[in-house]
């Protein structure tokens, strides 16, 4: 494989036909030579119970406890949720409720633990040997772990390690791609600990009990490609370590597998469907940890940059760390930041409150500068098509933006609303700055309140129309009972008239007889 | 902390903005309308001025009085370029007026009067180019032979032939190329015949003939072009469609019948060709977004300017063509729409096939 580009990945001859996808500036060397460092324990540590896809953790601890490094304190509830565990030991002074990393910013059930400086670990959980364990102990492990998908999609990843259940997998893959711009936390991981990811990824094989395995880099990380190369085996297989564009947004999940193995997943369905499955390198160092070590995930590897960040760097820390610490780590800014994000810049979230905590899907910290953030100045559409151009799903974002602005949400929905990803290259790439994938959020939110809406009428009118169904049947059987009762009581009369009229019959000869005999 | 609005992602964005955009187009168009003011001389350059200077005056006023913020929209060049487009259309010794005329309907009746920027329907030069070939065909048609800035009208004499309308000038009126062969053809002349007459190929690429301000240095015009799809402004979708039709067409043409239809050399390097596929139908207003719908219009645009250059009356079918494809790009982007991931082209979600695992583990065994 050959890591200097070609004259053809340079060129991308493809492009003068059709663009499909950006390539914003990377500004990954900002941090990508800065190795990982590992940073002390924190002065407060806030977990917020939901850090994951699905339902919130329920805390299994109380105010004034004392927990210890990697102990449970927060147990999964229902199918799909995750664990979480005290990322260092010290007391618990509050469950209660803190703003969530979210540009929301509203208060979330969240456990606060003040550090107590020793940093003890507890029980860890027990050590499996993945040669030896079945597949299920593995996916048992890793839920104990409370492991999700680390690129940011925060899935749990015991949910996707069972699918072998439901779905024929053939292929695992491991997404190195590394798309956002800034991010540099999982290249820095696959130069350091190739090993260790190497590993994990052998693991997470075994409990989907797949066939091939391929490892997607971006060509825009010659390093890490080198370093994954060699450690290219573990239980038994051996990975494909395949170059990928560096291009957004190649790390989505379907767009990725559709690059691998040509295949296209069908709208509404799983890339399951076609036999594969997709986790972050992050994701498997975690594995790796949980199953060799019995570490629980209470830390992960953040990227700290921006023009607005004195000393960029991939910082490793603990989970529930406040954001401001992990900024006052890296020397706090240069300038007073024009945004502040978790994650990258094209889906990243801006945060206004800086106390908020790193969360288990937080991959980056960026304090964008003036010169790095667009302009608020917004241009008339010129109907360039960059954005349908540059559209990795095939919409016509310009097109969806019109009929959203002419509240026409329900023509927006016809031509492909739902299957927006949100990547954000339409606005990305909209010379008049438009606000493409701001208005699609928007209208995607309304679209779903308006369907809940309706479904709740429908409900409404379902539950009404069965009530009155009950009501009538109940009005029904109790006439039928009178009805039934009425005959009763009628046969009951005509039988007591009959036995009556009988028994006068009866006593009619006597009668008879008994004038006959007063007449004689 | 005061909440800001809409601060949601992305928070990068491209270098191309709108103005941004529109001055790299005009920087294509530069090697061009340098060459051909030069060629043409001083009555070429007080037209090019004036109408360039008239449409960002147009545009300003109807700013004004549709009452839109006249800073922004008159910074961001779409006014520029079309009066640049349409400057570079007029025959060079045209009197001024027509130049205001052109900016005017341009700016005015085709680009404002349907709501501004990115609103109208058709392309604005190729209106203005339009009109003023029907209104004014004799002045639209005068060519002159280029013969250099320094060889041509001295400046007080330029000034007379552009704003006072003096007809005395030493160049003598000649034909274009495309209006050569229209009319010999008519005359019942054939190919063979007409072919010595014309300039050689050599001087037609570079821009040797007579013909419009902009439009004769063909390969400074391609390599504009080139430029743009490299800078990705446009793809080569538009351009390669309508020169490939142009070139298809007239081939299996004058192959069938050498002495009636003219060769795709000529049908290239003649009249607006490559500024029509370069930057005329490549206009992102007035043209497809998706990339299908792009090649549909090229070649009918192509198509059109073969068969309104062959049998229509004018010898140049350009600004026809681009305006009929104008009016079917509503239809064409109706029907035409890019395939969703994961979807057919009806909009069903693809089939879900299943892997087969048996036959995969059979395939391993062997």
């Amino acid at each position: 494989m050959s890591v200097l580009p070609s004259l053809g990945t340079l060129l991308h001859p493809s492009q003068f036909f059709s663009f499909k996808g950006v390539h914003p500036d990377p500004r990954k060397h900002l941090s990508s030579e800065h190795e990982i460092e590992v940073m002390p324990v924190p002065t407060l540590i806030r977990l917020p119970l939901q850090q994951h896809i699905g339902a919130e953790a329920e805390p299994i601890v109380e105010r004034d406890d004392l927990v210890l490094k990697g102990q449970l304190i927060a147990k999964a509830r229902g199918p799909v949720s995750a664990n979480i565990h005290a990322p260092t030991s010290g007391r618990v002074i509050a469950v209660g409720h803190f703003t969530a990393p979210h540009p929301s910013g509203l208060p979330v059930p969240t456990i606060t633990i003040r550090p107590d400086g020793e940093d003890k670990w507890g029980a860890r959980l027990p050590r499996i040997r993945p040669e030896d364990a079945s597949p299920e102990e593995i996916a048992a492990q890793v839920a104990a772990a409370g492991i999700v998908g680390m690129g940011g999609a925060t899935f749990p990843s015991a949910v996707k390690l069972n699918l072998r259940a439901k779905y024929d997998l053939h292929t695992l893959v491991i997404n190195g791609a590394e798309c956002e711009p800034y991010l540099t936390c999982d290249d820095r991981l696959m130069r350091e600990r190739a090993e260790e990811i190497a590993d994990g990824i052998g693991i997470m094989g075994r409990a989907l009990g797949v066939k091939n395995i391929i490892v997607a880099i971006e060509s825009n990380k010659p390093q890490a490609i080198e370093v994954m190369s060699r450690y290219n085996r573990a239980l038994d297989y051996t990975f494909q370590i395949k170059v990928v564009p560096t291009q957004y947004p190649m790390g989505s999940e379907k767009h990725l597998v559709r690059l691998l193995t040509g295949k296209e997943t069908p709208a509404r369905a799983l890339t399951a469907d076609l036999g594969v499955v997709v986790h972050n390198v992050a994701t498997a160092h975690a594995v790796h940890n949980a199953v060799r070590y019995g570490e629980p995930l209470i830390s992960r590897i953040v990227t700290v940059s921006g023009r607005a960040i004195k000393r960029p760097a991939n910082v490793k820390v603990m989970i529930g760390t406040p954001m401001s610490e992990v900024i006052d780590h890296c020397g706090g800014f240069t300038e007073e930041p024009d945004r502040l994000l978790l994650g990258g810049p094209m889906m990243g979230q801006p945060i206004s409150n800086r106390r908020v905590p790193i969360v288990k899907g937080a991959n980056g910290i960026l304090a964008l500068a003036k010169s790095e953030t667009p302009g608020s100045d917004v241009m008339p559409c010129i109907r360039c098509g960059r954005c349908v151009q540059s559209c990795p799903v095939g919409l016509t974002p310009f097109e969806m933006n019109a009929r959203i602005q002419a509240d026409d949400l329900d023509g927006a929905a016809k031509i492909g609303l739902m299957d927006c990803l949100t990547c954000g290259c339409c606005a990305y790439t909209c010379p008049g700055n438009i606000p493409l994938v701001q208005t699609f959020h928007f209208a995607k939110g309304k679209l779903a309140e308006k369907q809940s809406r309706k479904h709740q009428a429908e409900e409404t009118k379902r539950l009404a129309e069965a009530r009155k169904a009950r009501e009538a049947a109940i009005a029904e059987a109790k006439r039928q009972m009178m009805l039934k009762r009425k005959a009763e009581m009628e046969a009951k009369k005509k039988a007591a008239a009959e036995k009556a009229a009988a028994e006068a019959a009866e006593a009619e000869p006597a009668m008879q007889q008994t004038q006959g005999e007063a007449n004689s | 902390m005061t909440a800001q609005p809409l601060l949601a992602a992305p928070h990068t964005h491209t270098v191309f903005t709108v103005n941004r955009t529109m001055l790299a187009v005009v920087l294509a168009l530069t090697p061009a309308t340098v060459f051909g003011l030069y060629q043409f001389g001083w009555p070429a350059i007080f037209l090019f001025v004036t109408t360039v200077a008239s449409a960002y005056l147009f545009e300003i006023l109807s700013l004004w009085v549709a009452g839109k913020p006249i800073g922004p929209f008159a910074r961001d060049g779409s006014a520029l370029l079309s009066g640049w487009l349409v400057a570079m259309t007029l025959p060079p010794y045209a009197p001024w007026w027509v130049g205001v005329v052109g900016s005017g309907i341009a700016i005015v009746i085709a680009k404002h009067m349907f709501g501004g920027l990115g609103q109208n329907l058709f392309n604005p030069a190729m209106v203005a180019r339009a009109m003023l070939l029907i209104a004014l065909p004799v002045h639209m048609t005068t060519w002159v032979p280029p013969v250099g800035l320094l060889n041509g009208p001295d400046f007080l004499q330029s000034l007379a032939i552009t704003f006072a309308g003096s007809t005395e000038y030493d160049a003598i009126s000649s034909a274009s190329t495309l209006s050569h062969i229209k009319s010999q053809l008519g005359a019942g002349a054939s190919m063979e015949a007409i072919t010595p007459d014309l300039a050689d190929l050599k001087a037609r690429l570079f821009g040797l003939v007579p013909g419009s301000m902009g439009e004769t240095p063909t390969l400074l015009l391609l390599a504009g072009g080139l430029a743009l799809v490299f800078m990705r402004i446009i793809t080569l979708a538009i351009p390669l469609s309508v020169l490939g039709t142009i070139a298809g067409l007239s081939f299996v043409a004058s192959t069938i019948s050498p002495g009636t239809f003219a060769p795709p050399i000529l049908h290239l390097t003649a009249g607006s060709t490559m500024l029509c596929a370069f930057f005329i139908a490549t206009d992102y207003v007035t043209s497809p977004v998706s990339a299908l719908g792009k090649v549909i219009y090229g070649i009918c645009i192509g198509a059109l300017i073969f068969v309104i250059r062959t049998w229509g009356s004018f010898p140049e079918g350009v600004a026809f063509a681009v305006l009929l494809m104008n009016a079917c790009t509503p239809l064409i982007e109706t029907y035409v729409r890019p395939r969703v991931f994961g979807r057919t082209r009806t909009g069903k979600p693809l089939p879900i096939v299943k892997p087969n695992r048996t036959k995969q583990s059979a395939g391993d065994k062997a």
